[in-house]
């Protein structure tokens, strides 16, 4: 199964990438701009996240929080995200308005800027300080993202810091850091656009056109001080966390091969195996059989550049310490490590991702996000339907070569979260906000 | 810049998908809706055996028995159904809801034969092995202690437990606690499935790359054999715990933040206002965009968010508004809230917020069933509540015909002010005072919750 993909450049850098499917009046339009948290100065964890919130608070153009409305009163939904390496921006509008949703992305990468106030920042500010309360501080393990970057990264690396932010740079955050970040970085050559749904090719190239071709290209952004790391940790990491938890939970982080490399797919294959549903082998192992854990996964974090990693998560049954619940990953890993996977997981792995690439393609809003997303980080839309065969070419020795060699104790980070002992002392280093 | 906003074009004419219903010799029912835009199927079984009817003291019965379900027959034990399943690219999904017991899986084509026969095995004779129920008990326990650790899960159970008279269902949570779990048995689950799960209780919906010949077909092959009859039981309904307002503020003495919910016994599914109820809900916390969200988050930056919604079951279901605030402005969070409420039950909204009400939940018709699971999941819900079949042929002329008089109506008769309960999950010595202050009925502080 492949779905179209159609590219073309605008002068001013802009990137676009076209897919029709006129199977339901419904148009989604997606914008990556390739800037995350692991851009952030020092001093300001959080802002690319708070930056992002700022972009629904208006433009010359557009009042505060009309965004919203419009695409809404349009009948569509919409959103933003951020993430280490790309902040991006959505709409899924009924396909008459694909006219909107275009213009709404080009106002407000050309004209923001005038729009801004202290008052809004100082809102959008305590908005994102409950988010972190609501995502972080308030949840079981809600530390752990922040906890696994800082324990997998050196502390010079650009992925080591929060993406949510410290509450203490959050308040830094000024009405200056909001107009050099976008004037640095939300910028029409450092952005890919994505269109998929219901259109026809030409009116919509036409509209990016008139749309986006006015904005003025960017002065280009500083290159991300050093990002390279060798394969390998070198030495086992580790670190202890006390937390409002009943159950023990680890998470191991293995440094993995960049997403999209020739030596991710094995890897993504190994963590399927490892994690991925209820036949896994860390799921029949410690859930169903030794019935030592309450849930296993393992997941990828989907980096680009510098180093990925994978990470399992296992959480205790009642009555399991987290020294036996270590014991046991340990031990399944080094089965795994010594007699290899078989060709029966792999197939059972591959065929699970197989129809989740598939299935993902069913809405235009996840179509055109993968596009944005194999061209920011890529440079090449078109991998949008390379995905399945460069799974279906991942052999088992591939997988067991990645396992020998990449899960080792010297490239493993653990992360121990431990019911809290006395609830009633203040709290521990370990346990606050970083 | 174009500063000009751009017109929306013509709109292009949407329907949701065509499908065909039939009836069995056996009394089931299929549904089938051919969708071939990908080679992918999803299969759900949609089965009249509920939560509500679980046993007084073994509330959980109907999910664990769904979820003993993937544990497999007397052939096929669980971890061998799993890895079959899962080798043919997709697994099995089943819970019990208050209304249903929901058995699905989404294949690709070519794989949906094999995958089906499995999955009919499974409804229709499952082993219930004695240590399989052992191990669901078991993972319940764990699940419940996570539970009662995380704060939204906490609040949403307490709310329940707060709003529903002592011995209702409804004050239970939909999966039992600890002490439900400790207390079901085999024979239990056994009697459960031969009581509920029968061919005229149960429906078969297949969505996607096939034909209605082709589904039916596949259907009567695996499902043929089945007999059985199931007889329907009286549900009496669930009781408000009081008709006046009431607090309570739950303890979690770490709590970075107080999770907050607002509201009461709301109404049935099937009440004739339902449109009107939505339309009003929508303009007051349905949206991002709603009253509720922009004054607590965009105005005063208490809150990641805040909405409220209707739980529509069979039976009336609550009615919450539901956000995370700052302790320190909980208090000032519940004033604002109850203000939008008063401005929702004493003015009239303007046209302007009805059509962006109206016209947003019209206009995402269509994203909503862009996927084969998301139509299969309507279905259901069409069976579930007996929806008329051209019930999403004239949802949307229905939303559209709602009028800010209606609105106001739904407001007055359905947003209780005089009966709103409030639940409160946070530090007690930082809140008590702020919600006597407030004075929202008679407060009560619960200390530790039982899983």
């Amino acid at each position: 199964m492949r779905i179209p993909v159609e590219k073309f450049s605008l002068e001013n850098g802009l990137r676009v990438t076209l897919s029709q499917d006129k199977t339901a009046p419904i148009v989604a339009v997606n914008l990556w701009y390739h800037v995350g948290s692991a851009n952030e100065r020092a001093g300001r964890t959080g802002f690319a996240h708070l930056f992002e919130h700022m972009l629904f608070q208006g433009s010359e153009n557009v009042r505060a929080n009309e965004h919203f409305e419009l695409v809404q009163r349009a009948g569509g939904t919409l959103n933003g995200s951020t993430w280490l390496e790309r902040t991006n921006y959505f709409e899924t509008v009924p396909s008459n308005q694909l006219a909107l949703a275009l213009w709404l992305e080009a106002d407000r990468m050309g004209a923001l800027l005038p729009a801004m106030t202290q008052k809004k920042l100082d809102t959008q500010r305590d908005v994102v300080k409950n988010e972190r309360r609501w995502s972080v501080d308030n949840q079981p393990y809600g530390t752990c993202w922040e906890k696994l970057q800082e324990l997998s990264f050196p502390e010079w690396h650009p992925f080591h810091h929060s993406l949510i932010g410290s509450m203490e740079d959050l308040s830094e955050a000024s009405l200056d850091d909001v107009a050099q970040f976008f004037r640095t970085y939300y910028t029409p050559d450092n952005a890919v656009l994505s269109i998929a749904g219901d259109f026809e090719i030409e009116d919509a190239q036409q509209l990016v056109e008139k749309y986006f071709g006015p904005v003025p290209r960017g002065q280009g952004k500083p290159p991300l001080t050093r990002i390279d790391l060798p394969p390998i940790f070198g030495e086992p990491l580790r670190r202890v966390v006390e937390d409002d938890v009943s159950l023990p939970r680890i998470y191991m982080s293995f440094r993995s091969p960049v997403f999209g490399s020739d030596d991710y797919y094995p890897a993504s294959v190994a963590g399927a195996i490892l994690g991925m549903r209820r036949g896994s082998r860390l799921y029949r192992a410690l859930v169903r059989e030794r019935q030592t854990a309450a849930d296993a996964a393992v997941f990828t974090f989907d980096l680009a550049k510098g180093a990925d990693i994978l990470v399992i998560d296992v959480t205790a049954r009642p009555e399991i310490s987290a020294e036996k619940l270590e014991e046991e990953i340990l031990a399944e890993i080094e089965l795994v490590r010594t007699e290899g996977v078989s060709d029966d997981e792999v197939e059972r792995a591959v065929a699970l991702i197989q129809t989740d690439i598939i299935t993902a393609m069913q809405t235009a809003s996840e179509r055109a996000d993968r596009l944005s997303m194999f061209a920011t980080l890529l440079g090449d839309p078109d991998l949008v339907n390379e995905q399945a065969g460069k799974y279906a070419a991942v052999t088992t020795e591939r997988v067991n070569e990645f396992i020998r060699g990449r899960m080792v104790p010297e490239n493993s980070a653990t992360l121990i979260y431990l019911p809290r002992q006395q609830p009633d002392l203040p709290e521990t280093a370990e346990a606050s906000v970083s | 810049m174009t500063t000009e906003r751009p017109a929306a074009g013509p709109p292009r004419e949407y329907h949701f998908p065509k499908f065909e219903a039939r009836l069995l010799s056996n009394g089931m029912r299929v549904i089938v809706a051919p969708v071939p835009k990908l080679p992918v199927v999803t299969v759900l079984a949609v089965i009249d055996a509920t939560a509500v009817t679980d046993p007084s003291g073994k509330e959980g019965l109907a999910e664990l028995t769904a979820q003993a379900l993937r544990d497999g027959t007397a052939d096929i034990d669980g971890s061998r159904l799993t890895l079959e399943l899962e080798k043919l690219g997709t697994s099995l999904e089943a819970g019990a809801d208050w209304d249903s017991t929901v058995v699905s899986m989404t294949v690709l084509r070519e794989k949906m034969d094999r995958a089906f026969l499995l999955f009919g095995e499974v409804i229709k004779a499952p082993a219930f092995r004695a240590e399989d129920i052992e191990r669901l008990r078991a993972e319940r326990l764990a699940e419940r202690l996570q539970i009662i650790d995380e704060p939204r899960g906490l609040a949403e159970e307490s709310f329940a437990r707060f709003l529903y008279a002592g011995g209702s269902r409804y004050a239970e949570p939909m999966s039992g606690t600890s002490k439900s779990a400790r207390a079901i048995t085999r024979d239990d689950v056994v009697e459960f499935h031969a009581a509920n799960y029968q061919p005229n209780s149960s429906t078969l919906i297949m969505v996607g790359d096939l034909t209605v010949d082709e589904g039916v077909r596949l259907v009567e092959k695996a499902f043929n054999s089945w007999k059985g009859q199931r007889t329907s039981k009286q549900v009496k309904a669930d009781t408000p715990s009081r008709t006046s307002q009431g607090s309570q503020i739950v303890s979690k003495p770490d709590a970075a933040q107080s999770e907050l919910r607002i509201g009461h016994v709301g109404v049935p599914r099937m009440h004739p206002e339902y449109f009107p109820i939505v339309v009003m809900n929508a303009v007051l916390g349905g949206l991002f965009s709603s009253r509720i969200n922009l004054n607590l988050r965009e105005v005063h930056g208490y809150t990641y968010g805040a909405s409220s919604y209707y739980d529509w079951r069979r039976q009336a279901g609550p009615f919450v508004i539901s956000t995370a605030v700052q302790t320190e402005v909980t208090g000032d969070a519940i004033s604002e809230t109850l203000s939008e409420i008063d401005r929702m039950r004493t003015e009239e909204i303007g046209e302007d917020e009805l059509s962006l009400a109206t016209s947003y939940l019209e206009g995402v018709f269509p994203i909503r069933y862009e996927t084969t699971a998301a139509i299969a999941a309507a279905l259901a819900n069409m069976v579930t509540f007996k929806l008329p079949e051209d019930y999403y042929d004239t949802y949307r002329s229905r939303i559209g015909a709602v009028s800010t008089t209606d609105v106001l109506k739904a407001a007055q008769s359905h947003v209780k002010r005089d009966q709103l309960q409030i639940v409160v999950v946070g530090n007690v010595e930082l809140l008590k005072s702020q919600l006597e202050a407030k004075q929202l009925g008679p407060l009560s502080v619960l200390d530790t919750v039982e899983p």
